[in-house]
């Protein structure tokens, strides 16, 4: 028997309300169609640099970001224009700073790994493997400072827990009690090399035991749900107790480490890619919201048409905003006018 | 007036800044219960608190970064290194967060940092504790660096520093803490990017920083005793903003300089001086400029080595009467 109407947005899954999964569904597809289109654009010579896609990927940071508050905090790596779009950062915003437009979330000085959005607490993309992690702790730290309530979601990808300022920031958040939930998005590969090859440990979660007072899980970063549930868990930790958690997301990229290099190659091989996709994370939520009778095929359908249609429009619009101009490169080198300015050694420039 | 030293002259900067502004706080190795390794922050502890005074690990890199954060998060934290040297491990939060994250923000997040501590070679440190740092922060756009050679200027530049909206990296010398000198009662600013005439003079410029600017001082007196040339000694203050109005000015008047540095010569700061001097004031000079500066070898740890390698003021005096064609 079919479900009435109040029955279906009554409904939910593992107690999460439908409202929130079609929320959490659309962020996923968001996701994934502006990457599909960002590669497009990439090949075509529109989107320069170096351009690291998340396809795959896209249930931890929708799952994660979905738990948090809007005066909350989020740091990621270089691999984040899906935690940009899903923090609220608009898609137009940030398809311009691919294009390295004016209208660009950072006015096109930053592009692809440098996405920055201050109104919605977005604090980068940043380039340099581990250097965030201390950066995400001092916010953290302001938090305290300041007695305010607020989380810090921080992201990182798997070669990171095998370095210094992985060790070092968690050291400093578990003694101070600083309110950070560091996600590592263990894809298993750092670039081209397999985790195994380089960590001694295989769980990464079981690298924050070394830090009193950090709370580490595993989850499942292929199940949206399972994500937000983690997370959940881990940001009200945060906010009631001012205390970090530590939470290693299992997860999967469809494609190469960037744009630059290929799916699959010598490092993996094409049988073990088309193996994972079958686990996508998209499919599997529309599917079981299907199941529940949450969610139809129609419906699924013109959200996805919807999308689609947003995505295009961010690439109208980035294509049609301007080149920065000269006046930008010394624009924001400084908060103040530089004494004596910096263009006093460019002659013939 | 009242005459103190370097080290009380930093102390009282922090302090007056603490309690001016409660976004000010301060955090590094043995900065609280301590006292700080150098004393500089002797009784903050007790006057402001742990979360304003906070020791931290040893562990440059990750607390530097800690620093970042807290700053984009609108603290305006003063961050203590030990010594400079160690803070080669902390190059990445400093070289590619601070100083980058203004621009590659398109503006949005600025980062009001202070990274201070001693550099330079103090006695007997080895080639690992004595090093100057002062070029490697100088050629980053987007970094200020401060370099005060006496209290005045270090309890005016570093209040300067802290207010200031953008990363300071502020070098003081570990051989000066106890040198005393004049400062002004009350507010005393000192802005960043101005270099100061400590001693005027018509034959020769010489153009120098820090602790430097003492061994020119005694090369000064030297010279007019006992050869009858009177150097100027211009005190650079800032190494980034560089000050090149005064010193191409000086050596306009003077026509001859000499440029004078503690660390190593290959692109060190009086290479981009010289270049300055050259473009800006080439029909004026009536000699090629002299450079002074360390040796260009690691520090060694034998005392009568160390003294070789170190500039003092007789390696100034014979470089002023070579481009004063007295030798």
């Amino acid at each position: 028997m079919a479900k009435t109407e109040d029955e279906i947005m009554q409904g939910d899954l593992q107690g999460i309300p439908r409202e929130k999964l079609m929320e959490m569904l659309r962020w996923m597809v968001l996701s994934r169609r502006f990457e599909e289109k960002t590669a497009e654009a990439y090949q075509t010579g529109k989107i320069g640099g170096f351009c690291h896609l998340y396809i795959g990927q896209e249930a931890v940071a929708v799952g994660a970001i979905a738990a948090l508050r809007e005066d909350d905090y989020v740091f990621t790596a270089y691999r984040d224009h899906a935690q940009a779009l899903v923090r609220g950062v608009s898609p137009d915003a940030v398809m311009a700073e691919l294009y390295g437009r004016i209208g660009g979330a950072s006015r096109g000085a930053g592009g692809s790994m440098h996405i920055f959005d201050r109104d919605v607490n977005f604090m980068g993309g940043h380039g340099i493997v581990g250097t965030h992690l201390p950066l995400a702790g001092g916010v953290g730290y302001a938090i305290k400072y300041r007695g305010g309530d607020q989380v810090v979601l921080c992201f990182f990808g798997d070669s990171v827990v095998n370095g210094g300022p992985f060790h070092e920031a968690f050291n400093m958040v578990a003694k101070w009690e600083l309110p950070v939930v560091y996600v590592v998005e263990n894809n298993s590969y750092g670039m081209g090399t397999d985790i195994d090859r380089v960590a001694a440990v295989d769980d990464l979660f079981t690298r924050a035991c070394a830090y009193q007072g950090k709370k580490a899980e595993q989850v499942d970063g292929m199940d949206v749900l399972a994500v937000y549930d983690a997370t959940t868990r881990a940001v009200k930790r945060a906010r009631e107790t001012s205390r970090p958690t530590f939470i290693e997301a299992r997860t999967y990229r469809y494609l190469g480490h960037s744009m630059s290099d290929p799916a699959h190659g010598t490092y993996r091989s094409r049988e073990e890619v088309q193996a994972e996709r079958k686990n996508d994370a998209i499919n599997s939520l529309a599917e079981r919201m299907e199941q529940a009778g949450l969610l139809t095929d129609e419906e699924y359908k013109a959200m996805d048409a919807g999308v689609i249609a947003e995505v295009e429009r961010a690439a109208e619009f980035a294509e049609a905003s301007p080149l920065p101009g000269r006046d930008e490169i010394y624009a924001h080198v400084y908060a103040d006018e530089f004494r004596g300015g910096l263009d006093r050694r460019d002659a013939w420039r | 007036m009242a005459l103190i030293t370097y080290r009380e002259a930093l102390n009282r900067a922090l302090r007056e800044e603490m309690r001016r502004d409660d976004r000010v706080f301060i955090m590094g190795e043995e900065v609280g219960e301590y006292d700080g390794a150098y004393k500089v922050s002797k009784g903050l502890l007790d006057e402001f608190g742990e979360m304003r005074v906070r020791d931290t690990p040893i562990a440059e890199n990750g607390f530097a970064g800690l620093g970042v954060g807290a700053a984009m998060a609108g603290l305006r934290p003063v961050v203590e290194f030990m010594t400079w040297n160690f803070a080669l491990l902390a190059y990445d939060a400093i070289v590619n967060s601070a100083a980058k994250m203004r621009h590659m923000s398109g503006g949005q997040f600025t980062v009001p940092i202070v990274f201070r501590g001693p550099g330079g070679s103090a006695m007997q440190l080895a080639a690992q504790h004595s090093q100057v740092p002062d070029p490697w922060y100088a050629n980053i756009p987007g970094l200020k660096v401060c370099t005060p050679a006496t209290p005045a200027d270090a309890l005016g530049l570093l209040k300067s520093a802290i207010r200031d909206e953008d990363p300071v990296v502020f070098i003081e010398g570990e051989m000066l803490y106890n040198v005393k000198g004049e400062v002004p009662d009350g507010e005393h600013l000192v802005p960043i990017g101005v270099a100061d005439i400590k001693r005027v003079g018509e034959d020769v410029t010489i153009v120098t920083h820090s602790k430097m600017v003492h061994v020119a001082m005694q090369a000064a007196e030297k010279l007019a005793a006992e050869h009858e040339v009177e150097a100027e000694v211009v005190d650079l203050r800032s190494l980034r903003p560089l000050d090149l109005d005064t010193y191409v000015a000086s050596v306009m008047k003077t026509n001859r300089a000499v440029v004078l540095e503690e660390g190593w010569p290959v692109a060190g700061i009086g290479a981009q001086i010289v270049d300055d001097i050259q473009r800006e004031a080439f029909d004026y000079l009536d000699a090629p400029v002299a450079r002074v500066s360390g040796l260009d070898v690691p520090m060694h740890y034998a005392r009568a080595l160390e003294k070789i390698i170190v500039p003092d003021a007789e390696a100034v005096i014979r470089a002023v009467k070579h481009v004063c064609y007295l030798d």
